[in-house]
């Protein structure tokens, strides 16, 4: 018995493998001149921890082949060289395309304040924007947007995705998209669904009402069925070419976040091709469909890409690298001041290396982020230290990212 | 007899899996007295485990997905010969005619072969709908439904993922049988020790990887320590986050179980798929874990290792927080937790000390259902109301898919989240209705789903419940509805 009714959706990937979610709302400056700079933030949370030392190899690092051993990318191999210091990962050409066009930059040895290596204590760092973990009611996103003036509402249609990041969760209200190709239940049960729930579950009926809108924009235009997902790369791509088709409406959203997962590499993680090179492949996919699919948009845009911590300096015993601590974080867009790559570089060598083990954290996150938003959104400096990133008044903005 | 509605809805929604249609009459039986309705289940003699023809040991799995697997790799070298045979000129027969490959046909001779794809069944696929149709039934006609809502409790707790690799996908269900269902109601400790030693584990999480550095294989070979599993065990099956541990503890963890692996392919050490300990892996010498020093006594190491992590205070609090989240609320009441941490240290965790406890805690029967069920306990609740024992496992494996919580395949060792923020999302709620929907188009007919309501809530269904269902324009509309009631949905 195969019954079409429940059969395996697409879905069930992209839940496991990528999402996507966003402010409800437009800035207020969004429509404030024309020609003026409508500005779009899009954050992206690599869930897993990222090994930095393999995206952006300091190959002319005398220590780097000896620690990260058969995985380690160089100069004379694939990778394209960013400077005379640093290689992409070759599986990058796009995210190397754009930094050499000034569009890309990258932050290394950076880290969040978080200094243990649990992923979710990590994740919950990294996402709420406190000094530790234990603080997941709100995102520092979500509390970044609290602090913008209110414009319109984006787009009906959309609906809050099956899961918010932390980064995006709290009281700013958020919306979502996941493609799915399931037949709807009819519109009348829907409403006489939510006619139960407002007498008897008023959770349930606002939680319903957001979800009944949904797919419509963001589907379109892709011959009405996306391209089947095989793994968690297709779904990384396909949310992508959704959220920038969204997000390049006139009244789509502006400031959104995405979560991918799997960079968990313990083992078997790869070098120039391999497990990390796939994954490193689709977020540069994903990259390159914002880029697309956001055309015109894309000038007024910038990407974040972050993760909880890094990797080993050391490859483990299983050509692999357990939980470490310093990585990299990449901006991409074409309001990045890019072309470069931004390191205080800590040095490989074994007294360098945090707790003798990982790349040492010399830039906190936090500033990159600061950065972004006091530069890109207009967010002032107080808000900044007081709301967005408490109790972070000594973490100074970095200034000079955007263009 | 005094009878509690309310209280039959707790004892079958929050400990079971639903009220079961047909002239099962669970409502009215767990209202005359649901406490011992819940217990009546613990009682049995088979407790929870899962003996059904057909589900084989981890053992006999493995012979069967490495032949397979080697099927499949002869077969494909045979497709690349023939093609490249073939793809100069059409004169020479194909050449694979006289190859070593058993059982397979010789090739169609179309002009392009196609890419090997094996011919025989794919056993590890066949496995993995075999264990999930057997798991699905079982709680289908459970009378409460606590013992397998238990064991996907322990089973989540200590999470693996079909999607690691063939390995995992293959033994996911005998993992749950072997080393989960036999303890659901006997000692932490024992499940601990079986959850860590099993090959879906070991795999899992790397550990038959994992080499000593100063062992014998580790100063002849290129491998070393990986601290995967050694890191899991203490952050997510025993002392939890801030548990007291240190990643000095998690390398010394790692170096102790160094050596705890499977034997594979070869069964050089053993049968192919059975735990072995490897002693030319094993990292030699003592090591210091949570302030203790453990000698080198071989793969007895890391079992008094993990037998003391069973036992400390941190895992006590740990589980007995997580125990109570899962059955009673995302924030249960502190004097619950506490009970169950008491239960837990008093008895050495003994597991079915710790339901016991939670059953006759007053605090689980109080506590208002405000907790969204799973996509699984969705899923199983709808087929034991529409009294369908699934006769395949296409629907419910389906079903998960959509609604984000695919069968043994969480997205990262911490397991599917159990919250309302993870379940009681829009997106989500929308897929459940439009899988409400999909159920009720297909067997509404044959249902009255006012009767239906009375065999699902009795006299618990709220006034709006009963006339949104009474009012329903079809009997497909209002089964859909039926299964979207907070009465369904809530736990």
């Amino acid at each position: 018995m195969d019954c079409p009714d429940l059969r395996s959706s697409r879905r069930g990937f992209l839940l496991a493998g990528a999402s996507f979610a966003a402010w409800a709302y437009l800035p207020q400056f969004a429509h404030a001149a024309p020609g003026g700079r409508d500005p779009r933030l899009i954050v992206i949370i690599l869930r897993g921890a990222l090994d930095g030392l393999a995206t952006v190899a300091p190959i002319g690092d005398p220590a780097y082949v000896g620690l990260h051993g058969g995985i380690s990318l160089l100069k004379d191999g694939a990778a394209p060289m960013l400077d005379s210091f640093f290689g992409m990962h070759p599986a990058m050409p796009e995210f190397t395309r754009m930094y050499r066009a000034n569009n890309a930059a990258v932050i290394h040895a950076v880290a969040t304040p978080y200094r243990e290596r649990s992923h979710f204590d990590g994740q919950d760092t990294l996402e709420s924007g406190y000094g530790g973990p234990g603080r997941v009611q709100s995102g520092w996103l979500n509390r970044a947007l609290d602090v913008l003036p209110r414009g319109e509402r984006v787009m009906s249609g959309l609906a809050i995705g099956p899961t918010t990041p932390l980064v995006l969760r709290g009281a700013a209200p958020t919306v979502g998209w996941a493609p799915a190709n399931m037949p709807a239940a009819a519109d009348d049960t829907a409403m006489r669904l939510l006619d139960l729930y407002q007498r008897r579950d008023p959770s349930l009926a606002s939680a319903l009402m957001q979800g009944l809108q949904i797919d419509k924009i963001a589907m379109q235009g892709q011959d009405g069925k996306p391209a089947p997902l095989k793994n968690d790369v297709g779904a990384m791509r396909t949310v992508a070419r959704g959220a920038a088709k969204l997000m390049a409406a006139d009244d789509g959203p502006r400031i959104a976040a995405l979560a991918f997962d799997g960079w968990d590499t313990h083992a078997q993680e790869g070098g120039p091709i391999g497990r990390l090179a796939q994954l490193l492949g689709g977020l540069d996919g994903a990259l390159s469909d914002f880029e697309q699919g956001l055309g015109a948009r894309w000038r007024d845009t910038v990407i974040v890409v972050a993760t909880e911590f890094g990797r080993t300096a050391r490859i483990n015993g299983t050509q692999g690298t357990d939980h470490g601590t310093g990585t990299v974080a990449l901006l991409a867009g074409g309001a990045v001041r890019g072309g470069r790559v931004i390191a205080d570089w800590p040095g490989l060598r074994p007294a360098d290396l945090y707790e003798n083990r990982d790349l040492a954290p010399t830039t906190d996150l936090r500033a990159i982020l600061k950065g972004v938003l006091h530069d890109h959104l207009g967010i002032s400096a107080r808000a900044l230290a007081d709301t967005v990133f408490p109790d972070s008044a000594t973490v100074k903005p970095t200034p000079g990212l955007i263009a | 007899m005094a009878r509690d509605p309310q209280g039959a809805l707790v004892a079958l929604n929050r400990f079971g899996y639903g009220a079961r249609g047909g002239a099962a009459g669970d409502i009215a039986n767990a209202a005359s007295d649901p406490r011992g309705f819940v217990k009546s289940e613990l009682s049995r003699p088979v407790g929870a485990l899962l003996a059904v023809p057909g589900l084989l040991p981890t053992t006999e799995l493995a012979v069967a997905m490495y032949a397979y697997q080697a099927e499949v790799k002869a077969q494909r070298e045979a497709a690349a010969q023939m093609a490249s045979a073939t793809a100069p000129s059409e004169v020479s027969a194909p050449s694979a005619g006289n190859s070593t490959t058993t059982m397979t046909p010789p090739p169609p001779d179309a002009p392009k072969p196609p890419p090997a794809t094996p011919q025989s069944i794919n056993v590890v696929q066949k496995t993995y709908r075999n264990e999930a149709l057997a798991r699905f039934q079982r709680a289908a006609i459970a009378d409460c439904g606590i013992t397998e809502r238990l064991v996907t409790f322990w089973s989540n707790h200590f999470c693996i993922s079909a999607t690691k690799g063939e390995p995992a996908r293959m033994w996911a269900g005998a993992f749950e049988r072997e080393a989960i269902r036999p303890h659901v109601f006997g000692r932490f400790a024992d499940m601990l020790k079986a959850v860590e030693q099993h090959p879906a584990m070991l795999f899992f999480l790397d550990n038959q990887q994992s080499i000593g550095p100063q062992s014998k294989a580790g100063q002849n070979g290129k491998r070393g320590l990986n601290e995967n599993l050694a890191r899991e065990i203490m952050e997510l099956h025993t002392l939890g986050v801030g548990g007291g541990y240190t990643q000095n503890d998690v390398t010394s963890l790692a170096a102790i179980i160094t050596g705890w692996t499977f034997a594979g392919r070869e069964g050089k050490l053993g049968a192919p798929g059975s735990f072995i300990f490897n002693a030319n892996a094993h990292q030699p010498g003592a090591q210091m874990l949570l302030g203790k020093s453990y000698d080198d006594t071989g793969a007895v190491q890391g079992e008094a290792a993990l037998a003391d992590i069973a036992r400390h205070p941190s895992t006590a609090k740990f589980i007995a927080g997580k125990f109570a989240r899962a059955f009673v609320g995302d924030d249960p009441p502190p004097a619950l937790v506490a009970k169950l941490e008491a239960a837990f240290r008093k008895t050495d965790g003994d597991l079915k000390a710790m339901t016991l406890t939670l059953i006759d805690a007053d605090e689980a029967w109080s506590a208002p259902l405000t907790k969204m069920r799973t996509p699984y306990d969705y899923l199983i609740a709808t087929s034991r109301l529409l009294a369908r024992i699934p006769d395949s496992p296409n629907q419910i494996l389906g079903g998960l898919n959509t609604l984000g919580q695919p069968l043994w395949t969480p997205a990262g060792p911490n397991g599917f989240a159990d919250s309302n923020a993870a379940w009681a999302a829009p997106e989500g709620m929308k897929l459940r209705l439009d899988i409400a929907a999909q159920v009720a188009s297909k067997i509404a007919e044959s249902l009255d789903p006012r009767d239906l309501l009375e065999v699902m809530a009795g006299d618990a269904a709220s006034p709006e419940t009963r006339q949104t269902i009474a009012r329903a324009e079809t009997r497909q509309q209002a089964l859909a509805l039926l299964l979207m009631s907070p009465e369904f949905q809530r736990r």
